[in-house]
């Protein structure tokens, strides 16, 4: 579904990715993680081409994103992406957060929207706050619109950056128990989360990542019990602290 | 002149009419012309190709290193040389109040723009909007939220400034106040009453736009 | 279009020496406007941040009378009507043996009216600066106009340069406005050309350039005169970082 291959990244002088490459299939879900800095973020909004790359290619669903031939905001229509800091437009309520882009690019009629709105609403649990603006919703339920927004354009795959981590800690299980629900129904995720309780959980795949490369990428429980390098084993001893 | 005669004015109510509407008039045509090349000036100004951006930032920086006035007998005289007819002074006002104000608002929409959190334009595009899309939808309307009591506070001093539309003759509220203090001889009673409407009037939109600011930048 | 061009006008007679007059004009109107506007506006700031409930209302209601009266009819109000509402003696003075009577009294409306705008943005300053370094004047002892002009004052000041002098290029264009009392300044004086010659592009681009090098020129003493504020004291540097 995903293959990223032999990706280099510079933000002038400094190099933020070398010689990435990974490839993600269809239902899997890939848990990225790192110290801060390492690049992960940077990665997967490569890969809907919100930052740019100078080397190497990323494919999305057959269609390579640096190519003159390839719409962008179609490939980004069909990948969903959930922020840190949720994104949701303050001045609009959940509803038309969640309608403004089914309508404006896949062109679909506002009643349509709407009721495919308060479906996902409801999915994520926020049934009631449909009319709601974000400054009157907390951080968790934000989130959750947030993902109900990314959802209502049907992706392909769905990218989150570091979705928990602007979170009370009160907030951060109602946000992955969403996200859980969405793993096992089968849809492709890329995460980027410092949450291991999560990638134990659902994760297929943990990508870890150290100075913009690619330093392990391996099955879930083989990380967990047996990492390879010395950078992931001091990184998992800091985080994981049960 | 040793007594003072108020009777003037409720005498030349209707005309003071005529002027304060024209005046009114011209300040509308003059914000929503301003306004709309202040946007395409301020998008121009943001964007990423060079040429465009420096080609809108002279064009900001020359209104606004002349004065009005100036910019007035510009248009006044340029107009009707570049349309090869006479166009009257309503019409050269208008313009050159529009490219005027244009330069002026379009550093508010660019702050505006600029204060709206860079998370917003890649949240909208990565829902596949298009660049477009995402500013008019996403960006502009958060701006123009926040750039609400600038673009207020500007509009009261384009009321203002109306009234350099003297210089051209153009019978605005001034003007036609003008004419009547010169033609009765009353200046004292007639300048009065025109510094206390303008006065009223601005003070009147202050004090709204104190009490709407919260309403609007929520 | 049709048009004759001439620009070698703008170097005859009597048309060059016209140019030469308004720009002394201009000069010495804006600066003398300045000199008497940057005390007085600096006044009517403290009052209006000062402890004094009877200067605070003095000072707001100076700014507000002065900024919500367009300059044109300022001008009037001082040129016909302000030697009408006087002692008749000094009225007569005014009107018959004072010298230069228009550009006096646009001198003197000029200055009022920046006063006000000029208070608005050392007001500005005032407050960024805070009530910290205030408390802790006075509680050193000083006494409040101590307080102003050995703390906040130096401090405002070094905060609002920027805007300052953006005021002080303001004054110059808001000079052009003394032409409606028969000031012969830049503007004035390119409009004269302009109806003697027919010839307004020349005319109308020699006042532009001229306004736009006095830009120039103040922007560049600006920033001459910010480098040795934060060189003398080291306040500029550190008040700035803010």
């Amino acid at each position: 579904m995903i293959m990223i291959e032999a990706v280099d990244k510079w933000y002038g002088q400094l190099q933020v990715l070398s010689e990435c490459s990974a490839s993600i299939d269809q239902g899997e879900v890939v848990v990225v993680c790192g110290p801060s800095g390492s690049g992960k973020s940077t990665l997967i909004k490569c890969i809907n081409g919100l930052e740019e790359f100078q080397k190497g290619q990323i494919t999305v669903d057959r269609e390579p994103i640096k190519s003159a031939s390839t719409n962008i905001y179609k490939l980004r229509s069909k990948v969903g992406m959930v922020f840190q800091n949720f994104e949701l437009y303050p001045h609009l309520t959940s509803i038309e957060n969640i309608t403004l882009a089914p309508m404006k690019v896949l062109k679909r009629s506002r009643e349509e929207c709407v009721q495919r709105a308060r479906k996902l609403l409801q999915q994520v649990g926020l049934s009631a706050h449909g009319e709601k603006y974000p400054s009157q919703l907390s951080g968790g339920q934000q989130q959750r619109v947030a993902i109900a927004r990314s959802l209502a354009m049907d992706p392909i795959v769905m990218l989150f950056d570091e979705p928990t981590s602007a979170l009370d800690p009160e907030m951060i299980n109602e946000v992955l128990d969403v996200m859980v629900d969405l793993a096992k129904s089968g849809m492709t995720m890329v995460v980027v989360t410092h949450e291991m309780g999560f990638a134990q959980r659902v994760g297929s795949r943990v990508i870890f990542m150290d100075a913009g490369k690619i330093v392990e990428d391996r099955k879930c429980p083989d990380f967990f019990s047996n990492p390879n390098s010395d950078r992931a084993k001091a990184f998992l001893s800091k985080i994981v602290k049960h | 002149m040793s007594s003072f005669d108020w009777t003037v004015i409720t005498r030349n109510v209707p005309w003071l009419w005529a002027g304060m509407q024209l005046t009114l008039l011209l300040t509308a045509l003059a914000v929503v012309g301003g306004i709309t090349v202040g946007v395409l000036v301020a998008i121009c100004r943001l964007s990423s190709w060079k040429p465009l951006s420096l080609l809108a930032k002279i064009y900001v920086d020359l209104f606004r290193s002349i004065p009005l006035v100036l910019a007035v007998f510009w248009f006044y005289f340029m107009v009707p040389i570049i349309t090869g007819q006479p166009v009257g002074p309503f019409y050269s006002i208008v313009i050159a109040f529009t490219f005027f104000e244009g330069a002026y608002f379009s550093e508010i929409v660019r702050a505006g723009i600029q204060g709206v959190r860079r998370g917003q334009l890649s949240a909208a595009l990565a829902t596949g909007l298009t660049h477009f899309q995402a500013i008019l939808h996403v960006v502009l309307p958060q701006a123009v939220r926040s750039m609400y009591p600038l673009l207020v506070t500007r509009s009261i001093i384009i009321f203002q400034d109306t009234s350099l539309a003297f210089v051209v003759g153009l019978t605005d509220f001034l003007t036609s106040a003008n004419i009547i203090a010169n033609r009765e001889g009353r200046p004292i009673e007639i300048y009065c009453f025109v510094a206390l409407v303008y006065f009223v009037v601005c003070y009147a939109a202050e004090l709204g736009l104190d009490r709407t600011t919260k309403r609007v930048t929520r | 279009m049709n048009y004759h061009w001439h620009w070698s006008i703008l170097v005859e007679q009597p048309y060059l020496s016209w140019l030469a007059h308004g720009l002394a004009v201009t000069l010495t109107l804006s600066g003398l406007a300045w000199l008497i506007a940057l005390p007085l506006g600096t006044l009517i700031a403290v009052l209006r941040t000062g402890p004094w409930k009877i200067g605070r209302v003095i000072g707001a209601c100076y700014v507000r009378v002065f900024r919500n009266v367009p300059l044109i009819v300022q001008m009037f109000l001082w040129f016909f009507v302000f030697p009408e509402v006087v002692p008749k003696t000094f009225g007569f003075f005014l009107k018959r043996q004072l010298p230069f009577p228009e550009f006096t009294m646009g001198l003197l409306c000029l200055s009022f009216y920046s006063a006000s705008r000029l208070a608005e943005t050392i007001r500005s300053g005032l407050e960024t600066a805070g009530s910290g370094p205030k408390n802790a004047a006075l509680a050193s002892g000083l006494s409040y106009v101590k307080t102003y002009r050995f703390v906040l004052l130096p401090m405002a000041f070094r905060l609002v340069i920027p805007p300052l002098t953006s005021e002080f290029l303001a004054i110059f264009k808001n000079s052009s406005v003394a032409l409606a009392i028969g000031v012969l300044e830049i503007t004035a004086e390119s409009h004269q050309i302009e109806s003697f010659t027919f010839q307004g592009f020349e005319a109308f681009t020699a006042a532009t350039v001229l306004y736009a090098l006095i830009s120039l020129m103040c922007l560049i003493l600006a920033g001459l005169f910010k480098r040795y504020l934060s060189n003398a004291g080291g306040l500029g540097a550190e008040v700035a970082i803010k």
